[in-house]
Order: structure tokens, then C-alpha cells, then sequence
């Protein structure tokens, strides 16, 4: 299967991204209306957990505001839309994500100025502080429109497209290409250079500096990315759902949004999509098992929402207590350990070689800020 | 002039209660390098730990007593049960919010949303001076103890042994260790102390929000962790000045622009301030790095 694809790194991402955007699209077809939904759902979730796990498993920083970062994704989306009522559908998409990347980015590059140059827990608080205020910004900013934020028209079914599919199944395209872009962007970065320099200032900022990497814009510009994808993926949800609203990007979306690259394995973009994929599902899972349960009527009110935040916060501390590498890196530990004992096998060529080879090599995990062992040389 | 004399009155009491909440955090930050961003859901349980006893007893200085040791409690449960397992500053965080995800939503279940009022233990009715409104026999009350009790702190640290101890073992841990401070020991200790001192804080605080609810502290939380970022993070003096600047500085906000403004000057002050001067109003020497 390798073989097939190009061997210079750009082009074989986006040949994997659009062959995986193209098998989704493929998949709407086998889906209800309501599942496609999810699965659009899911593609902005996406965006914005790809965009956090490579902010903290690569560049270190913790970030607990994402989910203002993709409400400003979404305003941006939402009032460039509404600016330019006439244009051609295409365009007013194309110009509103435009709008929406610029919108984050602008925050994300105020924010990161004054947090992530720093060393410690400064960014954390100040991201946290954002996603606390940002119901009293969206009050007080003229234009955001309070509690009841920005609508936006529906974009339907291109005609040539009517007769074939669904909105749902449409939405979900539309979506899946986004993310599919967002993920190939990523992940050309983390493998490029500035990926390389972000694990340098990770592992040893010292170190780093002193090989000629400057730390400090290094950081700004991952959180800088990371907005920007977040954002993309605010968007995605505000063409979505044809609306953005304070409330819709709380504490709560924004913690889940942590739990959900904990679980997925930081810095691991496969770990994100697990990570969105249960960010979306666990909490409708978790409503529709409230529903069938025989409970009076407010209790079923309190557990809605609130239990899927338990569980979410009781695998959040097992998994950091447990396996701080998350699912894909539990994975990829026990394959390369799997590996590691048969080539040790018959024989036993390399019983001095320790830890993780090949395989770990190539992981963007190894090394994680929080494994403990730094053990990317 | 009225006006501004009695949002200056207000602000004092708020921001040495806010103080009080800051130096929660500077202890467990000096003590463990962490940040404890689960101080402001810990607060929450203990308050209606406290709410609970005092509705029971009908006394508030009981409720308030139970409060402190629920805090206590819960610090010692968090550190042992929780937090020892944080081996780098991130994971730390990551933990604290589990922590806040869990106490929240456990709360929501156990208690629901609604605001329970939460009445002052003497009266909140502003003495008139010639006219003017200045402060409350409540704020007063306030200033009192939360003084009180950072003074009581002070002397805690600087004059007995244990303080002795918890301030060699946050300066230098492995030496402490070889002299024979239970470093561990001490850290838990920390804990102990930062979760009371937050759980009286909230306590003190809530007479005058809204009332209690599960996410009642959060933007208590931010606004301390600002006026500690202000005040240098590792500084109690620090946490004491800044909080009595940030408290008059958002009492004289939501005074004039209304009370939607307060979160958006937090944010504002924490950017200015982190642009700025990231190493706070008091700020020891940096170690050297290369």
C-alpha cells in the first residue's frame, strides 16, 4: 500500500488526506440523516481537538480556552457571512472561513503574545480566564449579539447536487473537506521543520535557544496554529448548526475538548479524531441512556449533561494517573514493545538496545510532556 | 465622590478576600510547582459543606468552622488521592481539571443548578458617615478575618518549626530531604492549609454574590489566579497587595460599567499585566538558565 503513494512527504499527505476525506464521503452514504449530522459534528470537533493536541503534546503548552477560540472561529464565520449576503455561495464560504481563521488567529496571537512566551502555568490561566468571560464579551461587543449570539442563513444542497443527497449528508461533505484540509495542514507542519522546533523547545528550551531556535516565537506561533484550527473548526460547527452562541462554547466544551486529546494520545492527530469522535457520541450515549432509565424527571434533568462531565472527568484523572500517553500512545507502546521482543526473538541480536525503536521513532508522541521519560533523542 | 468612596469601601473588603483566595494558590504553588486550577471547584464543595452545617445549626460560625475542615479534608484527600500522581507541571493541570470536571458535575447531580441564597452572619447594611456609605459591619468582618488569618499564616511560617520546614522544603527540596524534612510530608501540609484558607475565602465571598451554586467560584478562581500572577506568584506579600489593588480596580469597574465588565477587565488586566511585567509586582531573581 506504501508503495503507492509519492514518497516526498507534502504530496503524500495530501494524497492520504484526500484519499481519507473521500472514503468519509463514501461513508455518508451508508448513514442516516441524523448520523451524518454527528459525523459533521464530529469533522469540527476535529479541528479544534488536532489543533489542541498539537499545541500541548508538541510545543508543551496547555491551553484551557479552545472552546472561545472556536466561538471566535464561529463570530468570524458568522459575521463575514452575513457581510457579503450576495456573493455566489462558494465564495461566501471560502471568504467566511477566511473571516473565521482571521478572527482566531487575531485572538490567538493577542493571547500567545502575553502567555505563551512565558514558562509556566501563565497561558493556562489566561485562556481559562477567556472562556470565563467570553458570555460577558458577547454581551458587551456590540454586533455579537448577547445570549442569543449570530444566525446565519442555511447554505442547501448545491441544485446539480439536489436529486443525490440529503442537507445532513451536504453539511457533512462540506465539513469533512474542511477538516480534511485542517488535518493535512497539521500534520505537514508537525513533520516539517517547525514540528522539529517545536519538540526542541519542548523537550529543552535552553537547549533549543542555544542551537539558534528562538523559544519564545516558536510558542506563540503553535498557539497561533492552534487557534487558527480551532477557529476553522468554530466555523465548521457555525455552518453547521446556523448559528454561534456564547453558551454553546462554555467551560464544559472546553474541558471536554482536554479530556478529549488526553484520551486520544497527546500529540497524535489519529488520537484527536478518537478524541472527537467520543467529545460528540460519549455525551449523546450518556443522554440516551438517561432517557430509557425509569428516573423522575429531575433527576433525568441533573444527570443530562452533568454525568457525561463525571465520566469524562473520572477518565480524564485515571488516564493521566494510568496512561498519561492516552489510547493510540497505549497502543503504540505495546506494538513497539511487541516488536522490540521478536526481533529480540531467536537470537537476540540487540539485548543491549533498550526502550522504543523504530516504530517510536516515528511518533510524534515519544517524548510527551507528560511520559516523564524524554526519550527522543 | 459618594459613589466612589463606597466602591473604594466595597473593593477593600472583596479584594482582601480575594487576597486571601490568591494566597491559597501561592501556597500550593510554592509548596508544588502546580497551580491548583481545582481550587475554585474545592471551594464550591466545602461551601455547601459549610451552607449545609450552618442551615442545620442555624449558627453561621458553625457552618463556617465545618467549612474549614471539609477543606481541610478535601486538601489532604486531593494530594494523596490525586495530585501525587502529577510527575510534570502539565500533567498537574491536566489532573486539577479532571478534578474541577468531577467535583462540578457531582455537585450538579447531587444539588442541581439553582442558586441557594446564602445570608451574611451580621448585617450587610453600609454605615453612613455624613451622608457618604463607606462598609458594612459584614466587610469589616471580612477584612478582619481574612487579615487575621494571613497574619495568623505569617507567624505559622516564619516563627515555628513547621513553617520552618514547609519553607525549607518548597526552597530546596532535595537539601531538605537530606536534613531530614518529610518533604512529601510538607507538601501535603500545603495542601491542607491552601484548602481551608480557600474554603473560608469563598465562604467569606458568598454573602455577597448571587448565592451557591456549582460554578459560584468561577470567576472568583480567575480573578485570583490573576491578582497571584500580579503578584508574583511566589509572593504572599505580593498576593496581599495585588489583591487589594485588583479588588478596588474591578469594584470601581462593575460600579461604573455594570457587573457583565467585571470578566472582560480581568481578562484585560491579566494580558496588560502578563505583556507587560509576566514576573509580577514582586519578584524574587530568576534562576539562571544557561
Amino acid at each position: 500500500m506504501s508503495r503507492l503513494l509519492p514518497a516526498r512527504p507534502v504530496p503524500r499527505t495530501l494524497v492520504v488526506a484526500l484519499l481519507g476525506a473521500l472514503a468519509a464521503v463514501a461513508g455518508t452514504f451508508l448513514l442516516d440523516p441524523y448520523r451524518n449530522y454527528q459525523l459533521a459534528l464530529v469533522a469540527a470537533f476535529l479541528c479544534a481537538t488536532a489543533g489542541l493536541t498539537v499545541l500541548v503534546g508538541l510545543s508543551g503548552q496547555l491551553s484551557l480556552g479552545h472552546s472561545a477560540l472556536m466561538a471566535a472561529g464561529g463570530y468570524g464565520y458568522a459575521l463575514t457571512s452575513n457581510a457579503v449576503p450576495d456573493a455566489p455561495a462558494v465564495v461566501r464560504f471560502v471568504v467566511a472561513l477566511v473571516g473565521a481563521a482571521v478572527l482566531s488567529g487575531a485572538v490567538g496571537l493577542l493571547l500567545g503574545l502575553a502567555g505563551a512566551r512565558l514558562h509556566g502555568p501563565y497561558l493556562a490561566g489566561l485562556t481559562l480566564t477567556l472562556v470565563v468571560a467570553l458570555p460577558a464579551i458577547a454581551t458587551t461587543v456590540p454586533g455579537l449579539g448577547g445570549d442569543q449570539g449570530v444566525r446565519v442563513g442555511l447554505e442547501p444542497v448545491p441544485d446539480a447536487l439536489d436529486r443525490l443527497v440529503a442537507l445532513e449528508q451536504w453539511q457533512a461533505w462540506v465539513a469533512i473537506l474542511v477538516t480534511s484540509a485542517v488535518l493535512a495542514a497539521l500534520h505537514v507542519v508537525v513533520r516539517g521543520r517547525t514540528g522539529l522546533r517545536w519538540r526542541a523547545v519542548r523537550d529543552d528550551e535552553t537547549a533549543a535557544a542555544l542551537a539558534g531556535v528562538a523559544p519564545g516565537r516558536l510558542k506563540v506561533l503553535a498557539f497561533v496554529v492552534s487557534s487558527v484550527a480551532a477557529g476553522l473548526g468554530g466555523a465548521v460547527l457555525c455552518f453547521v448548526t446556523q448559528s454561534v452562541t456564547p453558551g454553546g462554547y462554555g467551560l464544559a466544551t472546553s474541558l471536554l475538548l482536554l479530556v478529549a486529546v488526553v484520551v486520544g494520545g497527546l500529540g497524535s492527530l489519529a488520537g484527536a479524531a478518537v478524541g472527537a469522535a467520543l467529545v460528540v457520541l460519549l455525551p449523546w450515549l450518556v443522554g440516551t441512556l438517561v432517557d430509557a432509565l425509569p428516573v423522575p424527571s429531575e433527576l433525568a434533568q441533573r444527570l443530562d449533561g452533568n454525568l457525561a462531565l463525571l465520566v469524562f472527568g473520572l477518565l480524564l484523572v485515571v488516564l493521566m494517573a494510568a496512561a498519561p500517553t492516552g489510547v493510540v500512545g497505549a497502543w503504540r507502546t505495546a506494538r513497539a514493545r511487541r516488536a522490540a521482543r521478536r526481533r529480540a526473538g531467536p537470537g537476540g541480536t540487540h539485548p543491549s538496545a533498550p526502550g522504543p525503536s523504530a516504530p517510536a521513532r516515528e511518533d510524534v508522541t515519544a517524548g510527551s510532556p507528560l511520559s516523564g521519560t524524554e526519550s527522543e533523542a | 465622590m459618594d459613589r466612589f468612596l463606597f466602591l473604594v469601601g466595597t473593593g477593600v473588603a472583596r479584594g482582601t478576600v480575594t487576597a486571601l483566595f490568591a494566597l491559597s494558590l501561592v501556597l500550593i504553588w510554592r509548596a508544588a510547582r502546580i497551580v491548583n486550577f481545582a481550587a475554585g471547584a474545592m471551594a464550591v464543595v466545602t461551601a455547601y459543606v459549610a451552607v449545609g452545617v450552618a442551615h442545620a445549626t442555624g449558627g453561621w460560625w458553625w457552618g463556617a468552622l465545618a467549612g474549614v475542615v471539609a477543606g481541610g479534608l478535601l486538601g489532604w484527600l486531593v494530594e494523596r488521592g490525586v495530585m501525587r500522581f502529577a510527575t510534570t507541571p502539565l500533567g498537574g493541570v491536566i489532573l486539577a481539571i479532571g478534578l474541577v470536571m468531577v467535583l462540578q458535575s457531582a455537585l450538579g447531580i447531587l444539588v442541581g443548578p439553582q442558586y441557594v441564597p446564602v445570608a451574611p452572619p451580621v448585617s450587610d447594611r453600609p454605615w453612613t458617615v455624613a451622608g457618604v456609605p463607606l462598609g458594612s459591619p459584614y466587610d469589616v468582618l471580612t477584612v478582619a478575618v481574612a487579615l487575621g488569618l494571613m497574619l495568623g499564616l505569617r507567624l505559622l511560617f516564619t516563627r515555628t518549626t513547621l513553617g520552618l520546614q514547609l519553607r525549607a522544603s518548597a526552597f530546596a527540596p532535595e537539601v531538605s530531604r537530606l536534613l531530614g524534612v518529610r518533604v512529601a510530608r510538607m507538601r501535603t501540609v500545603a495542601w491542607v492549609l491552601a484548602s481551608a484558607v480557600a474554603a473560608l475565602a469563598a465562604l467569606l465571598l458568598l454573602p455577597t454574590e448571587l448565592g451557591l451554586n456549582p460554578h459560584a467560584t468561577d470567576v472568583l478562581f480567575v480573578l485570583a489566579f490573576t491578582v497571584a500572577v500580579v503578584g508574583g506568584l511566589d509572593s504572599p506579600g505580593g498576593a496581599l497587595v495585588a489583591g487589594l489593588g485588583v479588588g478596588v480596580l474591578m469594584s470601581l469597574v462593575t460600579g461604573y460599567l455594570g457587573a457583565s465588565a467585571t470578566p472582560i477587565a480581568v481578562l484585560a488586566l491579566l494580558v496588560v499585566v502578563l505583556l507587560v511585567r509576566p514576573q509580577g509586582l514582586v519578584a524574587g531573581v530568576e534562576a539562571r538558565r544557561a
